[in-house]
């Protein structure tokens, strides 16, 4: 018998044991308007979530990360991840690894994900082009700062979410693995010539979580301690040119360093001797964001969400929005505008099971233990280890989405009580 | 001591067969979350979907290995899954079933074979 029971999402067959059958994608479809199967912007695999390769992809064609032998001799359990083997968990195990992040350090290779140099004339040059992609304020955006974005399609889609940093002559742009090619497209074809594109290939990715982050880093220099929440700075880390930024996808303090791929190895080493420091997988990143409300791109948000519906408006600045000094002007600006001016019918929210089931993806929602129609569709779940309880996060009819509501998921056949949340589930520890 | 290719294992006592999950089927899993358990009295019928068993990246059902009545179920599982990792193979069993037929257990693996079978 195959084991496959992992749910559509997690973490790939080449994890997969089932103890019997299929057991995951238990819930009606019935209401989804998002296409969680495909995005868009994937080819073969799928945002950076979680979902898996096709079983068609084998181990020859992924690609690896420089830090591939470094994950192996960690013991990691390597998992077909948006074209890139990948480790999903260590031999500490899903749950210590994200505990262990929550109370001191984690480390997490993300050098699968795609990092982008955008350069015009000046920075204000690249910025202005980008702004015609991302409804953001990229122009106003302080040297030395970074910001969350979003590509977004002429329906008012979302194409991907992103990272973009004001690094003084040029904006430097970090996008999910599995829609990076699309991305790089997407911006030659807008950008080019007068603007260039450049996908970094001689690079990793790591990032550092949690709040012991700051002292482990800082043993290697002394002046990251002085960076605050989304701070981007060049400084050498054991003698390797580093673009470090403060910030990360863990709801924690911590840094994102773009380090040159020959010194990553010796970078990493170097931080797990540090008795703080422990290297951390996907499931565990999964869980950490999706306990901090962050959104997984091809599960949450994906071509058919718009930015109001995502509830993402925050990342939408006044100024790019209808009476902005600069309104519009980036691709599906009528759609989303639009949205923002109507309202949205749906809205994305964060759920808490009430009993200890936990709601996967896919789960249907209703507001009663009878109704026939569903009022929207869980659309990440899981167990959340801080919390010590399930977790989820969906999209729900607007009249649901006040915090406190009370509705049901059906499991497995079974009406269970969850209730409309805030989000975060953990409260931010970012260092402002 | 049997085993069963889904990975549980079944352990005669009396007139009741103990079902539980390997030691593999547990690490493979990871972190255990969720446990849901059948109803004590229900009729079972070999291969039907009995329990549910969740860990932090998934789903699984356990299916009845044997046609009979459950006679106990382990209520602790339900207030601490995590006892699957700790002690899968003895205190985190999961039911025990009244056989209608004990020659059902004639199919399955001893442990040598089983663990051939994990490899």
């Amino acid at each position: 018998m195959p084991f496959s029971t992992l749910e559509r999402g997690a973490f790939a067959s080449a994890e997969g044991i089932t103890i019997s059958g299929n057991r995951t994608e238990g819930a009606s479809r019935a209401w989804g308007p998002c296409e969680m199967v495909m995005p868009d912007c994937a080819t073969g695999a799928t945002g950076e979530g979680e979902r898996p390769m096709g079983d068609a992809v084998q181990a020859g064609d992924l690609k690896q990360t420089p830090l591939f032998d470094l994950h192996a001799e960690l013991g990691g359990k390597m998992v077909p991840f948006a074209g890139y083997s990948m480790p999903v968990q260590y031999p500490l195990g899903v749950m210590k690894e994200h505990l262990h992040c929550r109370a001191a350090a984690g480390l997490f290779d993300v050098s699968h994900m795609g990092q982008v140099i955008v350069k015009g004339a000046d920075y204000a040059a690249a910025a202005a082009a980008f702004e015609t992609l991302v409804p953001m304020d990229v122009l106003d955006l302080p040297e030395g700062k970074q910001r969350y974005g979003l590509f977004t399609n002429a329906e008012g889609g979302i194409e991907d979410d992103l990272m973009f940093a004001n690094r003084g002559d040029h904006l430097f742009v970090v996008v999910n693995a599995a829609c990076k090619d699309a991305d790089v497209a997407r911006m030659k074809a807008a950008l080019a010539p007068e603007v260039s594109v450049e996908l970094i290939s001689d690079r990793a990715l790591i990032a550092l979580q949690g709040p012991k982050a700051e002292a482990a880093l800082a043993r290697l220099n002394p002046l990251v301690a002085d960076m605050v929440f989304m701070d981007v700075v060049t400084l050498p880390l054991m003698g390797a040119e580093c673009w470090i930024s403060r910030s990360g996808y863990t709801g924690e303090d911590g840094f994102e360093i773009s380090v040159p791929e020959e010194a990553a190895e010796a970078l990493c080493r170097a931080l797990l001797e540090m008795d703080e420091v422990e290297a951390i997988g996907l499931g565990a990143r999964d869980s950490l964001r999706l306990e901090s409300g962050l959104c997984l791109y091809g599960s949450d948000i994906d071509t058919g969400t718009n930015p109001a519906e995502a509830s993402l408006l925050w990342a939408v600045q006044k100024v790019r929005r209808a009476d902005g000094a600069r309104a519009g002007g980036f691709v599906g600006a009528d759609a989303v505008l639009g949205a923002i001016a109507e309202g949205a019918a749906r809205k994305r929210v964060g759920l808490l099971p009430q009993s200890r089931a936990p709601m996967r993806a896919g789960t249907a929602l209703f507001e009663s233990e009878t109704s026939e129609t569903p009022i929207g569709e869980v659309t990440s779940g899981g167990f959340g280890p801080s919390l010590n309880a399930p977790v989820a996060m969906g999209y729900v009819d607007a009249a649901f989405a006040k915090a406190d509501t009370p509705i049901f998921g059906e499991v497995r056949g079974k009406r269970l009580p969850v209730v409309v949340s805030k989000m975060p589930f953990v409260p931010a520890k970012f260092k402002r | 001591m049997k085993f069963t290719e889904e990975h549980e294992w079944l352990r005669v006592e009396g007139d009741e067969v103990v079902v539980g999950i390997t030691t593999h089927a547990a690490e493979q899993l990871g972190d255990i979350v969720f446990v849901e358990l059948p109803e004590v009295g229900a009729e079972i019928v070999k291969d039907d979907e009995v329990c549910v068993i969740e860990s932090v990246k998934a789903a699984s059902d356990i299916l009845a290995p044997l046609d009979g009545e459950v006679t106990e179920v382990n209520e602790a599982l339900a207030d601490e899954p995590g006892k699957v990792n700790e002690d899968p193979i003895g205190a985190a069993w999961f039911f025990k079933v009244k056989p209608a037929d004990l020659s059902q257990m004639d199919d399955y693996m001893d442990e040598a074979a089983y663990n051939d079978f994990v490899g």
